[in-house]
């Protein structure tokens, strides 16, 4: 079990310890070069040039405690860090989400902790930091827990993080792991009081006798100091594993959805919630699909979207009825009689469902591909992007090893003209809906070198292999890229690869 | 994929056996290669169903399992299971000599034990939330808290599955549940599957006695895990 962790003491100048892996000074993987590597548009790219950012770990407890040290030891420790050796199986990232303004990044990982990063400001006289994203704060959002009743050991890998618009200078965010959400504020403290007249510097109680004047304390900068409290629990209301939450467009309320119930919460409100979707047979033997994803439409408040593991996605309306049993609209599309097989269910499972920011249109994975549907018209998608269409022909050997059940996300750019989506080996790929360009993008250590332009990656499929392809049977599986996020309004994307965070830029930005 | 509750050391010895038994199998995956007869389409068929019902049971031998996977495991067995029963042809198996009668009623057998355990532990998940449901009558009860197919003993359906994975199905359908301490669950699942899986208690106490019934299973309950009872079967009303 990890130990609770104190709120940071963060400084702002240079000689951030150990967790600011994106300064120059510490990690060579940033050091900005001399100059700027030209532009070039390779055909097929897709959308440009994507150069790496930064390349975070997820702080390990061992580095944390430490930010106390001296120096020498920070050195030493640093070193820990770059070893992935140290990286534990909690460290592994869960969920990616940046927040309304791009200005913050969280991740969760199965640990049960939450880290934000923040955007470093731009400033005129390096303007080649911006971009970077520091630890902004850090943590513990959910513990183990044990479930006496079924004897149960409760995971508490955060499966999903949510942010709330901002409407304050508090940041607002839900995460959740199997069983309960939490609403989490994060908010900073840079100011301190000082000059009181009974205390001194230290907080000591003066004599009385030795003050000769009064004078007004005044609010003095203080350097910065983030802190992360517990606002609300909501509780008790999932019986099976919530794998969604949804903020409304209303933001008073939000949804969770688990494997069979989709619950609305009012945020005020952590002893009720209201079911409003409810797929339970009454007899489990006739169970033959469950919820897999569920969201809000950006903008109207009554309306939602809920996708199965058969591979379809219901439209509901909540204005309709209290129980949204019975859909407004029902997405399937037919299926290809010559793909069919035996793994056609499993690969029709859709593993993740997003609105496009416009609201008009839908984007659901599946396991080898990427669909995007317009609400309008249900009987198939509009737009069909192949993942790794390579893989059909070894569904059986990734049904044995559990490959086939793996949940992949998807996410639009902020004017929906691009998706992205992960892969295996550590491969994600992005589709530009307007050119039907494709690219396939490797995140991984050796090949980054800091703001170096990402190479477009090629799997051969069959016959010669060229120089640079990478052949099928050499993928690795057990490096694959679920989880991704795009920045709201820029060319800004964050790839999770187990407990590294990768940033990337568009060179054009 | 990360599973809790289960022991270690056998969860290897089946992964090690899994990809032993897979690894002859696996030849006809390659797309490239030539036409293949009808034969080997059985075996291959056949294969899939083991592993099949390996993932299966492995799922449901975890102390919570995952409902989707479960559910699209069960559904493409029951995907494999209609295209081989046309066929009638199971795959050559040393120790016994299939013949399509039998087959059928072996996959039924099977299909319906296999039926009956997912149905049990997810009745199970629904039992312990559904508080406002009558509670399972502990009092029906089987012969044995044990499951009971619909196949003879000698012939465990699940015995004549490959028997290079065959380490959790030595024991016939008995031993798929070793792990698992049936006589605190619903028994009245376990009986045979001609009486049919019935989604509710069937005649059981009324709801006046609900409360009483909840009691006397929490008692039980603590009883055994403080150790003073010996896992038996439960007491019940109206025993």
């Amino acid at each position: 079990m990890l130990l609770s962790l104190p709120a940071l003491h963060l400084q702002t100048s240079e000689y951030h310890p150990l967790l600011q892996l994106s300064h120059g000074r510490l990690g060579p993987w940033c050091s900005p070069t001399s100059s700027p590597a030209p532009l070039s548009r390779e055909p097929g790219c897709g959308e440009g040039s994507w150069i790496l950012v930064c390349r975070l770990l997820v702080p390990t407890q061992v580095s944390l405690l430490s930010m106390e040290e001296d120096i020498d030891t920070r050195k030493i420790n640093n070193s820990f860090l770059r070893d992935h050796s140290y990286a534990t199986e909690a460290d592994i990232i869960s969920t990616v989400e940046f927040n309304h303004t791009g200005e913050l990044l969280a991740t969760g990982d199965k640990g049960g902790r939450v880290v934000i990063f923040q955007r470093e400001q731009e400033s005129k006289n390096q303007v080649h930091r911006r971009g970077e994203y520091n630890v902004y704060s850090t943590f513990q959002s959910h513990e183990p827990e044990f479930d006496y009743l079924k004897s149960l050991e409760i995971e508490e890998k955060i499966n999903k993080i949510r942010w709330l618009p901002q409407q304050n200078a508090a940041y607002f965010l839900l995460s959740t792991n199997d069983k309960t959400v939490k609403l989490w504020k994060v908010s900073e403290r840079d100011k301190r009081p000082e000059g009181y007249n009974l205390k001194d510097e230290e907080g000591r109680l003066r004599d009385p006798a030795t003050i000769t004047t009064l004078r007004v304390p005044v609010l003095r900068p203080m350097d910065l100091m983030v802190e992360a409290t517990p606002r609300r629990v909501f509780a008790n209301a999932h019986t099976y594993h919530i794998n969604s939450i949804s903020v409304n467009s209303d933001y008073e309320t939000y949804m969770s959805a688990d494997d069979l119930r989709i619950n609305l919460w009012n945020f005020e409100i952590t002893n009720q919630s209201f079911n409003i979707v409810d797929i339970k047979p009454a007899n489990m033997e006739e169970l033959t699909e469950v919820i897999t994803a569920a969201e809000f439409h950006p903008h109207h408040c009554n309306t939602f979207v809920y996708s199965s593991s058969k591979g379809t996605i219901r439209l509901c309306d909540m204005r309709a009825s209290a129980l949204c049993d019975r859909h407004t609209k029902f997405f399937e599309e037919p299926e290809d009689p010559s793909n069919r097989s035996f793994f056609s269910e499993i690969i029709s499972s859709i593993s993740d469902v997003k609105f496009s920011h416009s609201g008009r249109y839908i984007m659901t994975r599946d396991y080898l591909t990427v669909k995007v549907w317009d609400l309008n018209m249900e009987n198939r998608p509009i737009e069909t992007y192949q993942v790794h269409d390579y893989l059909r022909s070894k569904l059986c050997s990734l049904y044995e090893n559990d490959c086939i059940f793996d949940k992949f996300e998807c996410v639009w750019n902020g004017s929906d003209s691009v998706i992205m989506t992960g892969s295996y080996n550590n491969f994600f790929r992005m589709f530009d809906r307007n050119t039907k360009r494709d690219v396939t993008l490797e995140a991984s250590r050796e090949n980054s070198k800091p703001r170096a332009i990402l190479k477009p990656r090629k799997v051969c499929v069959g016959g010669k292999r060229r120089k640079d392809e990478i052949s099928v049977d050499s993928l690795d599986f057990s490096k694959k890229i679920l989880h991704t996020a795009w920045h709201p309004s820029e060319n800004i994307i964050a790839v999770a690869a187990t407990n590294n965070l990768y940033i990337f830029q568009d060179k054009v930005n | 994929m990360l599973s809790k509750g289960l022991k270690r050391k056998r969860e290897e010895e089946e992964e090690q056996q899994e990809e032993e038994a897979l690894a002859v199998d696996t030849w006809w995956l390659d797309s490239d290669h030539p036409a293949v007869a009808p034969a080997p389409q059985a075996v291959a068929s056949s294969s899939l169903f083991d592993l099949s019902v390996l993932k299966l049971h492995h799922s449901l031998r975890q102390s919570e399992p995952d409902l989707r996977h479960l559910v699209l495991v069960v559904n493409t067995l029951r995907r494999i299971q209609a295209s081989m029963v046309p066929t009638a042809v199971l795959p050559p198996v040393p120790s016994l000599p299939a013949a399509p009668g039998m087959a059928d009623n072996l996959l039924a057998s099977s299909d319906a034990a296999l039926s009956a355990s997912m149905a049990s532990l997810l009745e199970d998940l629904s039992h312990i939330e559904g508080l406002s449901q009558a509670p399972q009558p502990l009092a029906e009860e089987g012969p044995q808290g044990r499951p009971v197919g619909g196949a003879p003993p000698s012939l465990g359906s699940l015995d004549l599955l490959d028997p290079a994975t065959g380490c959790l199905l030595d024991d016939g359908l008995e031993g798929l549940f070793e792990d698992i301490d049936t006589s605190m669950y619903d028994s009245d699942l376990w009986a045979p599957a001609s009486e049919g899986l019935k989604p509710g208690p069937e005649g059981g106490p009324g709801e006046e006695d609900a409360s009483e019934l909840k009691e006397t299973e929490l008692d039980y309950l603590m009883d055994v895990l403080v150790g003073t009872q010996t896992l038996e079967r439960p007491p019940g009303p109206g025993r």
